[in-house]
Order: C-alpha cells, then sequence, then structure tokens
C-alpha cells in the first residue's frame, strides 16, 4: 500500500550548500525573514518583491523546485476569505462599488492594498517555512530547537510525538477505510444512519485509537527503561554555532531589518 | 458474477502496482490469491469494493460496474476484511461493530438484530454481542471481523491474508469456517495448507501482474512454477 | 490526504497564518504561550514521573491522529475533532497542555497549517485555552455530576464546545487586533464554530464514555469522580438526543447573540489602538452595509444582528463553496494509500 508519509514530511533530499548548512542558522534566518514580512507596512510592494527574491533564490540554489514550493504554499490560501473583508471595510478612495436593495459593498483603493499585502505576506511566509522544512531534516530541527534552549521535554515530546505520527495516522487510515468499506447503501433505502450515530461512532474511533496509543506508549516506556532510561533526556554535547555561522545568521537578520526600516523611510 | 478487465493501476507517485489484471469468479467460487510480499494482493482486494480505483480498466460485481454511482451498492456486495481485525474492529462492542454495516444501510432495528445475530451464528459467536473486542482472542477478533461484513449480506467476500498469526486450532476453525460458507471469495494468503484445503481454484501475482490461474492441484503440482514465485508446497 | 486537510482545516478556521497577525499581537501571544508552556513544563516536572514523556508523545500522535478521524455532516463538510477538552479530560492539564502543543506545533511545520510566528497564538488558541477550558470547567463540574452517565456526557459535551468556542473567540481577538473588521470576522467565526462545536462535543462525548468503559484505569485524572457501575452501561439514544438538543440550543442562543457582544466594535478597535497596537487608523466606515445597520430596522440591536448576520452567511458561503472545490479536487487522493 503506498504511504501516506510523503506527504506528512516535507523533506526533499537533495545536495546543496542549504541542505548542508547548520539547522540552528536555518530556522533562526527563517524566523527572521517572517518577522520582517509581519512588519512590513501595508503596500510596500518593493520590500516584498525584495524578499521573494530571496526566498525564490534560496529554493532555486536548494534544487528543490520552484514549482513544486509554489504549489505546496497555496495551503493557507483558504484563510484569506477572513481577509477578504479587509477590500470593504478601509477608507479610502473609492475603486468600485456596487449596490443591491438597502445594501451597499465599496472597495476601496486603501481596502486593496491591505488585502494583497496581507495575502502576499502570508504567501511568502508560507514559503519560507517550505523551504525551512525542504533542506532541513526533522530531527536536526529538533536537535536545533534544544541547542536554542527549549526545554529538553518539549523537545522530547515533540521527538515521540512525531516518531508515532506516521504509526498512528496510518492506524487511524486503516480505521477510516474499514469504515469506508462498510459504508454500503441499498438501492432506493436512505443510508448512513443518524448525524449522532455517524459522530458517536468516530467517538469511538477515537477513544479506540487514544487506548491503543496508551498502551504503545507504554510498551514504548517499558523498552525504553530496558535499555537504561532513567528519566533524565540526555543528549550528546553540541558543537556551538562557528564565528563564521554567528556572523552570517546576524548579517540575514540585519538585512531583513534594513528592508523593513528602508520600507518605513521611504514607503 | 464478478469480472474483473484490463484492470491497471498506479500508486499516486507513479509506481506500478497493478498491470493489466483479468480474472473472473463465479458465484460461490472460492478462489486463492497468491503471490510474494508487494505482489500487489491487498491493492488489488481494494479495488474489488472501490477503495482504490484503477487508471484504467474495470472492475463488474453482479453487474454493477464500479463507479461512483454505484460504489455504495457494490460496498454492500463486497465484503471487504482486513489482515489486522484491530483495524476492522473500530466499535467498543460486538454488537456495535456487526451492526454498522446494516444501520448505515439504513435498516430497521429489528432487522439489524436479526442480520447480526445470524453474522455471529454464522462465524461461531453467537452470544458474544456484548463483548469488547479488546478482551477477545485474534481467533475470536478474526472471527467477528468476517461477522462484520457477513451481516452485510453480501455476495463476495474479499479476505487478506486470514490465517496470518492464528494458533494451530484457531486456524483449524477458520478453515472450517471457510469451507462452510455459501459465498464466493477471494482470499490474499501465504497459507499453503489452506489453500490446498479450502480453494479449488488459484491465482498467482507478483509484481502486480497475473502469472498464474489454475486449479489449485494443477498448480501445485507445478515445482517450477512454485519455485520461481517463491511459493512452497504444502 | 492533503487537501482533505486544507478543506477541513478550512471549516475548522483556527490555524492562522503569517501573515494575518499584525507582530506585536504576535509578540503578545509567543509571550502568554512561553509562561503557560513554562508553567505546564515545571508542573509536569513535579506532578507526574518519567514515564510521562513517552505517553505524552504518543498522546501528541494520537490526537494528531485522531483529528483524522472525520464524519460526513452536511453535504460534502465533515465534522472531526480538535481534541483539546478531551486531552484536558483524559491526561489532566498539564499534559494536555503539552501534547497539545506539540500538535499544533507539528502542525505548523509539518503542513504549514499554521505560520511560524503565528504560532505563539495558535498554540495558545488551541493547546492552551482549550485545555484550560476543558479543566477549569470539567473538573468543578465532574466534582458535581462525575459519577452519572449522563453528568460524564454532559460535562464532555459542555467543556468541548465551550473549548471550541473559546479558541474561535480567540483567534477573531488576534485577527481583530491585527486590523481586520470586527463586525465581521467575529459574528462570522462564533456563529461557524457554534456548530463545529458540537460536532466536537459529540466525538468527546463518545470517545469519554467509550475509554471511561473500557479502560477506567488510564483516567487517572478522572478516576476519582467516576462511578464506574453507572458508566458500565452502553449509553441509550435518548440521552444522547437530549444532549445533542441542549447543544444545538447552546449554539444557536450564541450565534444569536455574537453579533450583540460585538455590538460595540469601535470600543474594541479603540482599545487596539490605545495600547498602539494598530499603526493604521481605525476608524473606518463599514462600508459593507452603510453605517453598519439596515435601512428599516434603524439603529438598533436587531438591525446589527441582522447586518452581521448577513456578513457571516456571505462569508459562510464562501467558504462552503471552496470547501466544495476542494473536496471535489481531494476525492481521489483520499482513496489511495
Amino acid at each position: 500500500m503506498a504511504t501516506p508519509h510523503l506527504l506528512l514530511d516535507r523533506y526533499i533530499d537533495a545536495e546543496s550548500p542549504l541542505h548542508a548548512q547548520d539547522a540552528r542558522v536555518k530556522l533562526l534566518l527563517t524566523l527572521a525573514l517572517v518577522v520582517a514580512l509581519a512588519l512590513l507596512p501595508a503596500g510596500a510592494w518593493v520590500a516584498l518583491l525584495v524578499f521573494a527574491l530571496i526566498i525564490w533564490t534560496a529554493v532555486y540554489q536548494a534544487h528543490i523546485g520552484l514549482l513544486r514550493t509554489m504549489r505546496r504554499s497555496l495551503v493557507a490560501l483558504p484563510f484569506a476569505l477572513v481577509a477578504v473583508t479587509l477590500l470593504i471595510t478601509r477608507p479610502g478612495e473609492l475603486l468600485l462599488s456596487w449596490s443591491f436593495g438597502p445594501w451597499r459593498l465599496a472597495i476601496t483603493d486603501a481596502g486593496v492594498t491591505a488585502f494583497l499585502s496581507v495575502l502576499v505576506k502570508s504567501w511568502l511566509s508560507v514559503q519560507a517555512m517550505l523551504l525551512l522544512m525542504s533542506i532541513t531534516h526533522f530531527a536536526d530541527l529538533l536537535r536545533a530547537l534544544r541547542q536554542l534552549r527549549l526545554p529538553p521535554v518539549l523537545v522530547a515530546i515533540l521527538g515521540f510525538a512525531y516518531r508515532y505520527l506516521f504509526i498512528m495516522t496510518d492506524e487511524a487510515q486503516r480505521m477510516l477505510r474499514a469504515r469506508e468499506c462498510r459504508s454500503a447503501a441499498l438501492p432506493g433505502q436512505p443510508a448512513g444512519g443518524s448525524i449522532t450515530w455517524r459522530a458517536a461512532v468516530v467517538g469511538r474511533m477515537v477513544g479506540t485509537l487514544f487506548i491503543r496509543a496508551y498502551e504503545r506508549s507504554e510498551r514504548v516506556y517499558v523498552a525504553m527503561l530496558s535499555r537504561g532510561f532513567n528519566g533524565n533526556l540526555v543528549s550528546l554535547d553540541e558543537r556551538p554555532l562557528s564565528p563564521n555561522e554567528r556572523g552570517f545568521t546576524l548579517l540575514g537578520t540585519a538585512a531583513a531589518a534594513a528592508v523593513v526600516w528602508a520600507s518605513y523611510l521611504f514607503g | 458474477m464478478l469480472t474483473v478487465q484490463r484492470l491497471s493501476y498506479r500508486y499516486p507517485d507513479g509506481t506500478p502496482a497493478l498491470h493489466d489484471i483479468n480474472l473472473q469468479i463465479a458465484a460461490g467460487e472460492k478462489v486463492a490469491l497468491l503471490g510474494p510480499n508487494g505482489a500487489g494482493k491487498s491493492t488489488l482486494l481494494l479495488h474489488l469494493n472501490g477503495v482504490l480505483r484503477g487508471q484504467d480498466g474495470s472492475v463488474v460485481i453482479d453487474g454493477l460496474t464500479v463507479n461512483d454511482q454505484h460504489i455504495r451498492t457494490v460496498r454492500a456486495r463486497v465484503g471487504m476484511v482486513f489482515q489486522d481485525p484491530d483495524d476492522q474492529l473500530f466499535s467498543p462492542t460486538v454488537f456495535d461493530d456487526v451492526a454498522f454495516g446494516p444501520i448505515h444501510m439504513g435498516l430497521q432495528r429489528a432487522e439489524v438484530e436479526a442480520r447480526v445475530e445470524r453474522a455471529l451464528a454464522q462465524v461461531g459467536m453467537a452470544g458474544n454481542e456484548q463483548r469488547m473486542p479488546h478482551h477477545m482472542s485474534l481467533g475470536q477478533r478474526k472471527r467477528v471481523a468476517i461477522a462484520t461484513v457477513l451481516s452485510m449480506s453480501p455476495t463476495l467476500l474479499a479476505l487478506d491474508e486470514p490465517s496470518a498469526g492464528l494458533d494451530p486450532r484457531a486456524r483449524r476453525g477458520l478453515i472450517e469456517l471457510l469451507q462452510e460458507l455459501p459465498l464466493a471469495m477471494l482470499v490474499s494468503t501465504h497459507d499453503m495448507r489452506m489453500v490446498a484445503e479450502v480453494f479449488p481454484r488459484t491465482i498467482v501475482l507478483s509484481q502486480g501482474r497475473i502469472v498464474a490461474d489454475a486449479a489449485t492441484t494443477t498448480l501445485l503440482a507445478d515445482v517450477d512454477l512454485l519455485e520461481r514465485y517463491g511459493l512452497e508446497r504444502p | 490526504m492533503n487537501w482533505q486537510n486544507i478543506a477541513d482545516g478550512l471549516v475548522l478556521g483556527l490555524h492562522i497564518p503569517d501573515g494575518f497577525l499584525s507582530a506585536p499581537v504576535a509578540l503578545i501571544w509567543w509571550v502568554l504561550t512561553i509562561g503557560a508552556l513554562a508553567l505546564a513544563v515545571q508542573r509536569v516536572g513535579v506532578e507526574l514521573n518519567e514515564r510521562q514523556v513517552p505517553l505524552m508523545g504518543v498522546m501528541a500522535a494520537f490526537i494528531f491522529a485522531g483529528q483524522m478521524l472525520n464524519f460526513p455532516v452536511l453535504g460534502g463538510t465533515s465534522g472531526h475533532l480538535l481534541g483539546g477538552a478531551l486531552a484536558a479530560l483524559l491526561l489532566g492539564p498539564w499534559a494536555g497542555v503539552l501534547v497539545m502543543s506539540a500538535v499544533v506545533t507539528l502542525q505548523a511545520l509539518l503542513f504549514q497549517d499554521g505560520g511560524l510566528l503565528a504560532i505563539g497564538a495558535n498554540v495558545f488558541n488551541m493547546g492552551v485555552a482549550t485545555v484550560a477550558i476543558g479543566y477549569l470547567l470539567g473538573m468543578p463540574l465532574l466534582r458535581t455530576f462525575g459519577g452519572k452517565r449522563w453528568g460524564l456526557m454532559l460535562i464532555g459535551f459542555i467543556t468541548a464546545w465551550l473549548s471550541v468556542m473559546a479558541a474561535a473567540l480567540l483567534t477573531s481577538l488576534q485577527l481583530v487586533f491585527s486590523g481586520l473588521s470586527a463586525t465581521v470576522v467575529f459574528p462570522a467565526m462564533i456563529f461557524v464554530h457554534a456548530f463545529i462545536g458540537i460536532g466536537e462535543g459529540l466525538i468527546t462525548v463518545a470517545a469519554l464514555a467509550f475509554v471511561v468503559s473500557t479502560r477506567p484505569d488510564l483516567v487517572s485524572s478522572l478516576a476519582g469522580f467516576l462511578n464506574k457501575e453507572a458508566l458500565q452501561q452502553p449509553v441509550d439514544k435518548r440521552t444522547i438526543g437530549l444532549v445533542t438538543f441542549v447543544g444545538l440550543g447552546f449554539a444557536a442562543l450564541a450565534a444569536l447573540l455574537s453579533p450583540l457582544a460585538s455590538g460595540d466594535p469601535d470600543g474594541l478597535e479603540r482599545v487596539a489602538e490605545n495600547q498602539g497596537f494598530l499603526e493604521r487608523a481605525m476608524d473606518a466606515p463599514y462600508t459593507i452595509i452603510p453605517d453598519y445597520t439596515v435601512p428599516f430596522l434603524g439603529e438598533t440591536p436587531l438591525s446589527t444582528i441582522a447586518a452581521g448576520m448577513i456578513g457571516l452567511l456571505i462569508l459562510f458561503a464562501l467558504m462552503y463553496g471552496l470547501a466544495l472545490v476542494l473536496r471535489g479536487r481531494s476525492s481521489d487522493s483520499r482513496t489511495r494509500s
């Protein structure tokens, strides 16, 4: 059976200088980029273009496929609907207006600018995230989080969660499939049962999954104990970032800050 | 009753899984499906009730082509039983699980109860309605898993490795159950002794193609063929 | 599965992507989230033993997978679990917070379901607030009604429903503080989630009832309040019907009252402005409906409700349409694997 795992993991194996870069550097720079995008004022098209070019150059350099990244970056698009109202709630010069019945819908230039800015910021942020996840093993990212002083318990939970995600989602999918196979209908007979019954069936599936997960975690724990786990989450000592890596991170962050600053100055 | 014609299937990532599958099964005919792991046995079974749909070819059951229009009806005709009963049994009690199919089909309460009772009796699990799958042996869970589709009155059973992991007694019981059930079946398995005992006809699948489709006795006598596809003589 | 997730996520609408929150708002919720997580990490260390680490990890995977289990509701939309209240009731508050936070973080990292900068807000909404509601409300209720079957059902339903509402409310608040129009965001989010919450409630109730009757030993946080014999019996249809009815009443009421709750959106925005959250002037006229009233109703609360309803119906129709389109695209990808 085909695995859904490929869909769960964004990592794309390729040889590139970006793949080889330390995960801490990549994580911090991505964060700087996303923060910079959030700080940009509405309508800072030049700055947005600069950030877009940076991201696209990196995507190109990393050999992960510009088209694939673009396609995957559409995930946040549906949420844009929430921002549609920006079009019609900003004061500004009237561009378009419709009347129907007692109501009037008016689109202003400021509204269009605000809406498009949110859309582009969101789209670029998603691409930055995709880039990070495409060139960084999840395990490396976890290590980076630990080195960046995230509490070890949290990192360990994320690690276990990631490890068992595949197993649990497989289990859930097999259950769904078993249900689907028996979701039959007779010709000319309304099928599907009541809505509360359907919800109850799912609730019990969730309960079943919970018990199986719990029992699995107990087996995992015993396996850990039998290999000497004593409750302390230890990890190997990690090397600190090299001066070059620090410099690169600082430089990148400063550059992003400069772009933001300039866009306020000249915007 | 079942006709599969020129069925081909590739996974979404492009890996070919089934290639040009042609087969027919008559009413009441019991057929074994052999082949190494990864040959496409489970994939083929999942096509019979339309969980997977081939890019090419067709599957027709009782005159109904498996497509969007007939999919729900087809699922009442083909009883699909998964290898791991824990996947199949997602309800808290045996009753709830065996009743799932009939309730979904919109049957009346009395009819649902009658079907559950009959299905459980057929698999020798009568009187276990209120037990939890959690507290039953693997053999019992396998039987209940079969009952969950028998309650839907299928005309064809599609079983995925039903005897895997069973102890000898439970396996013996299962073999007898399969012999008794008056239904057509297509059963994927590695259990050659069960094949010899239960199934008059055998299909061998290798790398997504049917490489043999013959009477089981003929096939088991073909030492070359068995060797080539890594099969054992019972 | 990918498109499927999106279609579901769209209906749920709680994972805020980057770009929608202004930097100060995102930052404030980062601070709150870090505070909550620090507290949870500390309390987990004190109250639980090391066994909890693999448990919490696997539980996060469970919630993640549990969110995939859906059931058809109406014409192509589906109900599924968020899981905060369930996690609180099954695992206790601190472990619940950590588990839900891990789930939300993984969704952002792996699926880009929710942004990176927005993780602070998203973790707070779905990981901290939902669990807090589930626990703070659930425990006193359990003490009072916990021994009875209908009591557990009601507690499960109410806490689950309210936890979804709390997440929706917080999400709306963050979006409004970031400059989106309160008059549309609030009613729309709350109206939609009033119904999504019912699905959450039903699933939570059924899951709780099942776990409690099968392995009551697993739910240590509940065990003290439960009367096992009473809970062992299966739940009858009439109770489910009653609980659903009460929940529906709740939901309808909230939907009707939601525009009232934001009846003075300018006040909310004035607060935001004073706090310096917004760089843009927010004395915007609500041109979607002039002066935010329906003419023949005048400037009355009724008019506000009507205007809000119209706005959210438009939004709902848009979301629904898009969900259907995405569902169409996902139907073939759903059947693989």
